[in-house]
């Protein structure tokens, strides 16, 4: 069979335009091959929001049956490639409440691929995906994750790149040829032909990975569910757990969002002066308060919206990172508490290298200051 | 024939209705009746907007609440959209709530409308049957009503002015009752009951609150004491679940329906059969069909059909949602054939017929000996539906039963210049 369907899993708003480019690709390439192709965005997806996990997806047949097939499920379950357009995907994804964490490689068929661009090493990206019961195949091309904002499209030839990839990785969807017969910019297919020829493809076998169990839900049914759309309060709070003390709120279970997360605020406690504005700022009530007093972001429910970093008066005190850099969500007041110095050492490597921001201001008033500096 | 599930049909026992009590008489207008329902329910909150005829109840409210006989609420709003979406949340924080409108009026409250069914809240309305206005028509049809007839709203048809005040407060019991919680509309046909005046038997604050307990939206109810949140976003994977809650609810109703008025007659000495009203149909032979004030001319022309010898019955549907399946089989078993005359219409729906009818088909259909049944249009933008056009309709239907010209899979336009 010479056809198939991709996924393109993409970050909301980031990525929206670069996914639709994507697919779009597909089904004009499809279609200089005599194929029929379609591409559609998941409708219940919400990509207007930063960074939250949204799908897009192409199928390519030959004929209308065919086709007819791979649209009569809500979400084509099967696919030859998926694409995670940003590598911190790859922790899985969790699109809204009760949807759980489902692994990025979840709806790839057996021996279809996992195509990412990335610049993380193959072990390291492996380390982070869920295992899958059947062998698949990794394919990164290399470099950093594109994004963009709501109205304006990043053109840095991300798309091109990973529709040439994506020619080399499953040449039954579309060829080469007529992925670069649909590009008029020269310097673009130049892209798209060097990411074809440099993509590199790794097979991952059965139950390789990560061995953590992705967490899940099941949805009550109708006589379970309090009539009139009402949903319950949760009562209470908590302390820090394994402390006495602290005040951690209770948070919706059912929806934890962090995988919404492009980058994390990683924060110094020696130069915090507990002044609260991160805790009053962050829109997702994310900040556990400690029993001495401190801020501790939950990784366990922040979304990565890098306020508490514009809004935090002390220099330095809140530094956002890309989420590749993490393995977990612990706390690091935990880490800080408990060896001040190992800390400091951790800190200072994880917000060596200057994070690029993947969206938002590091402080107040830089964006003022950016157009204040353009030239004119 | 298989009736539904749900219920079984229990007949009240309207022998037991004594003589009226308490309370007073007073010559008043179907809308003043339903004012004073609201009154004696001790209605909360109220918005007004005005479109005849329905602002004839704001404005008999206004004045017992100026006249200080009653205490309440009164907001007028800019529109009746946001006349109905404040109630809808009144009601969410547990006040009882009153509200209403007529033809466009409603249409454009619709979007209210729909959510406070979708959301459980027993908000209790009136309409003053109205047409959709063909500019300004403001006559009577029941389209305005018969709208909202898929969403979960409740929906009784009254004929009288006593008839308005009773189902009104039959309609805050059933709809606060927690097994239902869906909203119901009180149809009042305009100009014929919202403007015309007879004696009602306005009964005692005391009897009242016999048969009303307050409002309890208990754990339901939207206040900082009780932290819950209502209407929250749902997608495909809710959707279907909330909507055969819904469901459940509305068949639910039938049961509690049927409750209040065994509770009514018994306390008020009248208010008859739930659902519907059956006319001479003991021996009919045929039966009309029809709702609202259209009553009177067909009690008239029936009797006329009887004193020339002609077993003719009428039966009047007082509650349209949930739709009294069970009764109309059963009281319409044993005819030949049944006239409908819907004051309503569905453009190209089967038989090119109105709402009435389709739904009565529908209902009939698993029925071994079904009746044929004809239907009528009538009495459009509050035109004169006469006893002359009702012994016409009857005549139909009998030459139907007889096997004659008239179609039973035709609908016929009955006082329309030709
Ligand atoms: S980045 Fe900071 S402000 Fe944003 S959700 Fe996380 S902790 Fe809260
Ligand atoms: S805003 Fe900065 S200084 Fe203030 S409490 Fe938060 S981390 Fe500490």
């Amino acid at each position: 069979m010479s056809t198939g369907s991709v996924e393109v899993v993409y970050r909301g708003i980031f990525q929206k335009t670069l996914a639709k480019n994507i697919c779009r690709g597909i089904v004009f390439a499809a279609k200089n091959e005599g194929k029929i192709g379609i591409a559609f965005g998941r409708y219940s997806d919400s990509p207007e929001r930063n960074g939250i996990p949204a799908k897009q997806f192409a199928v390519v047949a030959d004929t209308e049956e065919e086709m007819e097939e791979h649209l009569s499920r809500y979400e084509p379950d099967n696919n030859d490639v998926t694409i995670a357009a940003d590598d911190t995907l790859c922790k899985g994804v969790e699109c809204w409440a009760w949807y759980g964490l489902q692994p990025i490689n979840k709806l790839l068929k057996e021996g279809g691929t996992l195509l990412i661009p990335s610049t993380r090493s193959v072990n390291h990206l492996i380390g982070e995906i869920h295992r899958k019961g059947m062998p698949y195949n990794l394919a990164i091309v290399k470099g950093t994750a594109s994004f963009s904002g709501l109205w304006v499209y990043k053109d840095d030839h991300t798309d091109v790149r990973l529709l040439g990839a994506l020619a080399k990785v499953a040449p039954h969807i579309v060829s080469l040829d007529s992925i670069l017969a649909t590009i008029d910019d020269r310097l673009k297919a130049t892209s798209a032909k060097k990411a074809y020829d440099l993509v590199e493809s790794v097979s991952v076998g059965a139950n390789q990975g990560n061995d953590e169990v992705p967490f899940e839900f099941e949805m009550p049914g109708w006589t379970e569910m309090e009539e009139g759309l009402v949903i319950r309060g949760i009562a209470g709070q908590q302390e820090v757990p394994g402390r006495d003390g602290g005040y951690v709120p209770t948070r919706n279970p059912t929806f934890k969002k962090f995988s919404t997360r492009t980058m994390r605020p990683v924060v110094n406690f020696d130069t915090c002066t507990q002044c609260k504005i991160c805790w009053l700022q962050c829109p997702d009530s994310c900040f556990d308060i400690t029993p001495d007093g401190f801020y501790d972001a939950n990784m366990e429910a922040c979304c990565g919206c890098g306020v508490c970093e514009a809004v935090c008066p002390v220099s330095q005190c809140i530094t956002m990172v890309n989420e590749e850099a993490f393995t977990d969500n612990d706390s690091q007041w935990e880490l800080w508490i408990e060896d001040k110095e190992s800390y400091s050492g951790w800190l200072s490597e994880k917000i060596s290298e200057p994070p690029a921001r993947s969206h938002g201001f590091h402080h107040v008033g830089q964006y003022a200051e950016e157009i204040a500096n353009e030239p004119s | 024939m298989n009736p539904p599930k749900t219920a079984t049909a229990k007949k009240v026992n309207v022998a037991a209705a004594r003589a009226p009590r308490g309370g007073s008489e007073e010559l008043i207008s179907g809308s003043e009746a339903v004012a004073h329902a609201v009154r004696l329910a001790d209605v909360d909150v109220i918005t007004a907007y005005p479109i005849r005829p329905y602002d004839t109840v704001m404005q008999y409210v206004s004045q017992l609440i100026a006249d200080g006989e009653f205490d309440c609420e009164y907001i007028v709003a800019e529109s009746e959209h946001s006349q109905f979406e404040i109630v809808k949340h009144a009601s969410a924080v547990g006040a009882r709530v009153f509200c209403g409108s007529s033809g466009v009026g409603w249409l454009y409250a619709f979007e209210a409308l729909a959510v406070t069914a979708g959301l459980r809240l027993p908000m209790v309305a009136m309409v003053g049957n109205r047409a959709l206005d063909d500019p300004g028509a403001f006559g009577v049809e029941h389209n305005d009503a018969l709208a909202v007839r898929d969403l979960g709203w409740m929906l009784a048809w009254v004929a009288t002015a006593q008839e308005a005040l009773d189902t009104a407060l039959i309609a805050y019991r059933v709809a606060e009752d927690k097994r239902v919680f869906l909203p119901c509309a009180i149809s009042c046909d305009g100009a014929f009951l919202t403007h015309s005046q007879a004696i009602v038997n306005v009964p005692g604050q005391d009897m009242v609150d016999g048969f009303l307990p307050p409002y309890d939206r208990a754990e339901k109810q939207l206040h900082p004491d009780n932290p819950i949140t209502i209407a929250p976003q749902a997608n495909e994977d809710w959707v279907m679940e909330i909507r055969r809650q819904s469901d459940m609810a509305a068949r639910r109703a039938r049961d509690v329906i049927i409750e209040a008025y065994d509770d009514f007659n018994a306390q008020f000495g009248r208010g008859g059969e739930p659902f519907i009203e059956r006319y001479m149909m003991e021996d009919a032979e045929v039966a009309l069909v029809g709702m609202g004030t259209l009553a009177m001319p067909v009690k008239v022309a029936v009797r006329k059909m009887r004193e020339q010898g002609k077993k003719v019955g009428f039966v009047r549907v007082r509650w349209f949602r949930p739709f009294p399946t069970i009764e109309l089989q059963e009281a319409l078993s044993g005819v030949q054939a049944v006239g409908v005359i819907d004051r309503d219409y569905s453009f190209g729906s089967s038989f090119f017929s109105g709402v009435l009818a389709n739904d009565l088909r529908s209902a009939l259909y698993p029925m071994v000996n079904r009746p044929g049944i004809v239907s009528f249009i009538a009495g459009l933008g509050g035109r004169e539906v006469s006893t002359d056009n009702v012994i016409d309709i009857t005549n139909k239907v009998l030459d139907a039963a007889s096997g004659g010209d008239i179609d039973d899979q035709d609908t016929y336009w009955i006082g329309v210049r030709e």
